[in-house]
């Protein structure tokens, strides 16, 4: 049976572990505590978390001031809010002074399900992506939610990371994470599928399915958004000359557009886009919404097959 | 560090250089925020030199007060006693919003003495709070002040941080609040009433002090006072004429955002020689 964590729960084991490691972290909120698991954090060092209602323009700019007198600020809220609500705040106050305030936003993507489309944050890493300084990792599943930020704590300026909100089951054999280094999760020549976050399992299934039908797909996690590892890119270009990009995100702006830049500047070859589609989410169970826009194991198998021939 | 302290007269012989190094600033660089920077620089003045507590020979010392300047569009006032105490040569005042400088359009901590950039409305009074929860976890006995514009505070931002300043009983904040009426488009009354200012901080759970914002012993007793307030924030509420020292631009909106010709800058250092 594979082991399925709850990324937000990993995170909140680190906060308490980072905790007692290093009395110069503190922990801040807005109301949401108890779905981000701060709370876990709150419960062991109550002197340094902050609640701060609801309130995320207002939180994140009092993290920048604590950073400014030396703190290491963690601060989480859902996606939508920290990227969306307080995207100003973070332009002004977190990346312009380049400040050591580490973004953790829980419940992006479509996964979130029933609660729909206004808490569906799908342009979360555009709009964070767009910010000189910020640094930008969403990890595959439970055990790279830890490596993720504890690269956060041990590297300078800001850092936003991106969770989901339902378990996600691990996987094995992934290899040692370091921050900015993307990871081959399975070797190929035929074609490379370039995934982050929960889709990486979605392609980790079709990398199978394809083998079956003999083709060898090249699989790379790209946890690391930026700073980007374009070395691996233009390699999987140069090798394989396809890439299918997937990711739980609107196709502009976010992992797909990364690695259109890459390639257009140094070595274009096709890059097919699996992601939501210019859409807004909806009310849904996260099964049923992967399906509903296209990002199942399935959906990434057909890309490639409809696409091979092309190359 | 202890700053030697100025008498009154010393206070206002000192503010009339600054808001000569003001001018100066703006007719060399062309463009920048006259009318806010002259109605703050008595009470920044005063702050500087008879209240904060800094070391400009070490700008990091972490036991130094915190001074945030949320309005930042007048920097130029900040940028001015900066110099004056000595976190940088006067030399540097004149490349104000040149190509390079330290001293941005708005501040940046390129520039030895700020602390964190500000220039969009509404953030600074959070990034005090921040400062003073750090105290707090810290253990230091630090003050944190923060210069707000009363057009600012039509950002609700403002209002977030308000609540929470309060909520968290951050005695050692001192909002300034320069209450000269006008802003960008108009009189504050006209374009969003802001009034009753003093009923609203309280009513968020401030202690409210009133003043004339030109007035050096009012703007010394004010700062006294918000020390001795226990468990909750002060704000001084300072009411200020906008473009105060130089006769044609007191009161007068347009000069918000419009740099003195050279002509304008020489009747005004007249008037402030």
């Amino acid at each position: 049976m594979v082991e399925q964590l709850y990324q937000r729960d990993v995170y909140g084991q680190a906060l308490v572990k980072l905790g007692s490691l290093d009395k110069n972290i503190v922990v801040l909120d807005a109301d949401l505590s108890s779905s981000t698991r701060t709370n876990l954090f709150a419960k062991q060092f109550p002197e340094r978390f902050f609640n701060f209602g609801v309130a995320e323009q207002n939180m994140m700019a009092a993290a920048a001031g604590l950073a400014s007198c030396g703190k290491t600020v963690f601060l989480s809220t859902f996606a939508v809010f920290a990227a969306g609500r307080a995207w100003d705040q973070v332009r002004v106050s977190i990346s312009y002074n380049n400040f050591n305030v580490k973004i953790v936003a829980t419940h992006a993507g479509i996964t979130v399900g029933p609660d729909g489309a206004s808490h569906q944050a799908l342009e979360d890493i555009a709009l964070m992506r767009v910010l000189p300084n910020m640094n930008i990792i969403v990890p595959a599943d439970g055990p790279q939610t830890e490596e993720a930020i504890m690269a956060a704590a041990n590297n300078p300026g800001p850092f936003y990371i991106r969770l989901g909100r339902s378990k996600v089951p691990t996987i094995e054999n992934k290899g040692g994470f370091k921050f900015g280094q993307a990871q081959l999760l399975t070797p190929g020549k035929d074609v490379t599928i370039i995934a982050c976050g929960a889709m990486v399992i979605q392609a980790l299934v079709a990398v199978k399915n394809l083998a079956a039908k003999g083709i060898k797909a090249r699989l790379i996690n790209l946890h690391t958004i930026r700073p980007i590892d374009s070395e691996i890119i233009l390699k999987a270009a140069q090798e394989t000359k396809l890439i299918i990009a997937c990711e739980e995100h609107n196709i502009f702006g976010g992992l797909a557009s990364s690695i259109d830049e890459i390639i257009a500047e140094n070595f274009p070859v096709k890059v097919i886009r699996v992601g939501i589609r210019n859409r807004f989410g909806q009310s849904g169970e996260s099964e049923e919404l992967l399906k509903e826009y296209n990002l199942t194991s399935l959906d990434i198998e057909k890309a490639v097959l409809s696409n091979i021939s092309l190359k | 560090m202890s700053n030697k302290k100025l008498s009154i007269e010393e206070l206002v012989l000192q503010a009339r250089q600054i808001r000569r190094l003001i001018i100066q600033m703006l007719a060399q660089a062309g463009s920048g925020h006259p009318g806010g920077s002259l109605s703050s620089a008595d009470l920044i003045t005063a702050l500087y030199f008879n209240v904060l507590r800094f070391n400009p020979a070490d700008p990091q010392w972490p036991d130094r007060d915190r001074f945030h300047m949320s309005k930042g569009h007048c920097c130029p006032l900040w940028y001015a006693i900066l110099a004056q105490t000595g976190y940088f040569p006067k030399e540097k005042l004149l490349t104000l919003r040149k190509l390079g400088s330290i001293l941005q359009g708005h501040p940046v901590r390129c520039t030895p003495g700020v602390e964190s950039a500000s220039g969009s409305l509404g953030q600074g009074l959070s990034v005090a709070l921040g400062m003073s929860l750090a105290a707090r976890v810290d253990k230091k006995d630090y003050r944190v002040y923060c210069l707000l514009g009363d057009g600012e505070v039509q950002e609700g931002s403002v209002w977030e941080a308000a609540m929470a300043c309060a909520h968290f009983s951050c005695s050692n904040i001192c909002a300034i609040l320069d209450f000269n009426g006008c802003q960008i488009d108009g009189k504050c009354q006209d374009i969003m009433g802001i009034e009753p200012l003093a009923a609203k901080w309280q009513a968020f759970g401030w202690h409210v002090i009133e003043i004339n914002g030109h007035d050096m012993q009012q703007i010394l007793d004010a700062y006294d006072q918000a020390k001795t307030i226990k468990n909750k924030p002060s704000i001084i509420i300072a009411r200020t004429i906008k473009g105060k020292g130089v006769s044609f631009m007191e009161g007068v909106v347009g000069f918000h955002g419009r740099a003195p010709t050279p002509e304008e800058a020489r009747k005004a250092l007249e008037e402030l020689a």
